[in-house]
């Protein structure tokens, strides 16, 4: 599925350069209010419209693109930072108690109704887009520890990590010389997916006010500005849900075709 | 069977380990319950007083030994918004939570089961292409989103259907009408998972010598996944379903907000902005109990459906 590999790095490659223009430029301020242009349709000057105060919709969804892009990301970041080491160390240690706590933590963290502990954690923290990254960060932990340890255990039953260790190395040491670069590419695949479930979970807590704060543009909370406006004017409820649904397809299918290149037998096996 | 009971002591130490990070993490939530309920012209002693009444200035290792007296009696203690118990809200909202959760993922298996099946039997053809796209599309979709396209398309614009609220079992029918929305906005996600999930369980099916057997002795494709590759690919399903099923109980807070549905998830997002905190421990602990036991469930099916794994 080539076509899905360029599909999906056009879209997520289109989101991150909305995001990366923002910074430099969008078409008008996002902020600025104009209560008489409120709740344009598409149009020359406002290209996909006004909301219900008058900001124009594009330079929103291009600023929300980087709030979005930088939560999720970061959410990666936390997940894969704590979870990797975690899954390294129970596959470096299968079979002993380490490596049996490290999964039955990880099992109670997926018994944890995710969106009910994020809106938890939001709130005990107080509402705020670095809080939403903790919150659905804590969540990719297992995720990574998980696919980390399933991918790394067939590693360790090879010749070469014999080799590694009849010269001395230690299991430490084996883990990250020899270890993660192999399971590399199917932790990137990982990321790729959960970088897109962590831009809908982003949305999600902003759409119920849990996420980004005004002024920091969000996706979600423009949903739910424009909910009760949707009946007079459904542009301003469309735009930036086709932008979630585009990055996040874009995403998912970078990812498939990213295990689909790296993982040449697999593609053989599902295609 | 030692192995049962393995597991049934390895669900009740889970459920133990929940319970105090519940409480502990509950515990962290700023704004004090006693002051929040006095309001801000509350002279301090009159809160202190209160606080006293409600056990807060109590150590945690107290509290927290009492809750959980209460929660094995059945108690689960005493709303601080309402002076109603929680139990009594909890089983109330359910009323609501678990017949949207069962009706969205009857929707999603009816959906997804036809169309993972389809897709698996013309792998690689147009029909499968067409199925893969919208599962993509499917899990790309923010379902409260869907929800709000659902509500302008058959609510505002036809008015076929509620756009929200629920008017009570007293009225079946008009209960029913008021779940279809967003049984329908959860379920579109979750069909599309499951059928991704299912074909690939087909197609590996599809590959066992069994089948190969079973095709040789005359049966045609259709009939050998039917009777043979479906059942052997069902255990993966099951997984996500159990997993699905424990999602929608919990994860249906954000679409009970668009639909203003009075449910589980509702209860608890409600208590969290009134800081009614007991409600949130109470119903959190409600929530992860039955995912853990639903898990456990499942597993205990794995050995109905795959004789196999009975004796492991």
């Amino acid at each position: 599925m080539k076509v899905g590999l360029i599909a999906g790095a056009v879209l997520a490659g289109a989101a991150l350069g909305a995001a990366l223009l923002s910074l430099a430029w969008t078409p008008f301020d996002p902020a600025a209010m104009s209560i008489p242009d409120k709740l344009r349709p598409p149009g020359s000057v406002h290209w996909l419209g006004t909301d219900q105060l008058g900001r124009d919709i594009l330079s929103m969804l291009m600023a929300g693109a980087r709030t979005s892009l930088s939560v999720a990301l970061l959410a990666v970041a936390i997940g894969a930072g704590a979870g990797v080491p975690l899954g390294l160390a129970a596959a470096a240690m299968r079979g002993r108690w380490v490596d049996d706590a490290i999964m039955r933590g990880n099992d109670l963290v997926f018994a944890f109704p995710s969106l009910v502990i994020a809106i938890l954690i939001t709130a005990a923290l107080g509402p705020s887009a670095a809080n939403a990254m903790i919150a659905i960060g804590i969540f990719n932990i297992p995720v990574f520890a998980r696919v980390t340890r399933a991918a790394a255990l067939p590693i360790w039953t090879l010749d070469y990590i014999r080799a590694a260790e009849v010269a001395g190395k230690g299991a430490a040491r084996i883990s990250v010389e020899h270890v993660l670069p192999n399971v590399a590419s199917l932790l990137i695949v990982q990321a790729t997916i959960q970088f897109s479930l962590g831009i809908l979970a982003e949305a999600g807590l902003s759409y119920v006010g849990l996420g980004a704060q005004p002024p920091t543009p969000s996706w979600g909370r423009m949903l739910a500005e424009a909910q009760t406006m949707a009946a007079i004017a459904p542009h301003a409820a469309i735009a930036p849900g086709v932008a979630i649904v585009l990055t996040v397809l874009g995403l998912n299918l970078l990812g498939d075709g990213l295990r689909d290149a790296l993982d040449p037998r697999l593609k053989a096996r599902l295609a | 069977m030692p192995l049962f009971f393995r597991r049934l002591i390895s669900v009740l130490l889970s459920l133990l380990i929940a319970s105090a990070v519940i409480f502990a993490v509950v515990d962290l939530v700023p704004g004090d319950p006693a002051s929040f309920m006095l309001g801000t012209g509350a002279r301090p002693d009159t809160v202190a007083a209160l606080r006293e009444q409600m056990g807060l200035d109590l150590p945690w290792p107290v509290r927290y030994a009492r809750w959980m007296g209460g929660v094995l009696s059945g108690d689960l203690g005493t709303s601080l918004a309402y002076k109603t118990p929680v139990a009594g809200m909890i089983r109330d909202r359910l009323q609501v939570s678990l017949p949207l959760a069962l009706l969205a993922l009857t929707l999603a298996v009816a959906v997804a089961f036809p169309a993972g099946m389809l897709a698996a039997r013309r792998r690689g053809g147009a029909a499968d292409a067409a199925v893969m796209g919208g599962t993509q599309l499917g899990i790309a979709l923010p379902n409260f989103w869907f929800a709000m396209l659902l509500v302008l398309v058959f609510a505002v614009r036809l008015r076929w259907l509620p756009a929200g609220g629920f008017p009570g079992w007293a009225h079946p029918g008009a209960a029913i009408k008021s779940l279809i929305l967003p049984a329908v906005a959860l379920a579109l996600p979750q069909a599309a998972i499951l059928a991704r999930v299912l074909r690939s369980a087909l197609i590996e099916t599809l590959g066992q010598d069994y089948i190969r057997s079973a095709r040789a002795k005359g049966l045609t494709r259709g009939q050998a996944l039917r009777r043979h590759a479906l059942r052997n690919a069902l255990i993966p399903v099951l997984t996500i379903m159990g997993m699905q099923f424990s999602f929608l109980l919990a994860g249906a807070i954000i679409i009970e907000n668009v639909f203003y549905l009075p449910g589980l998830g509702r209860l608890i997002f409600q208590a969290i902005t009134q800081r009614d905190l007991i409600v949130v421990q109470s119903s959190v602990l409600v929530m992860v109990a039955a995912v853990i036991v639903v898990t456990f469930v499942v597993d205990l099916i794995y050995g109905l459906v795959d004789p196999r794994l009975r004796s492991r």
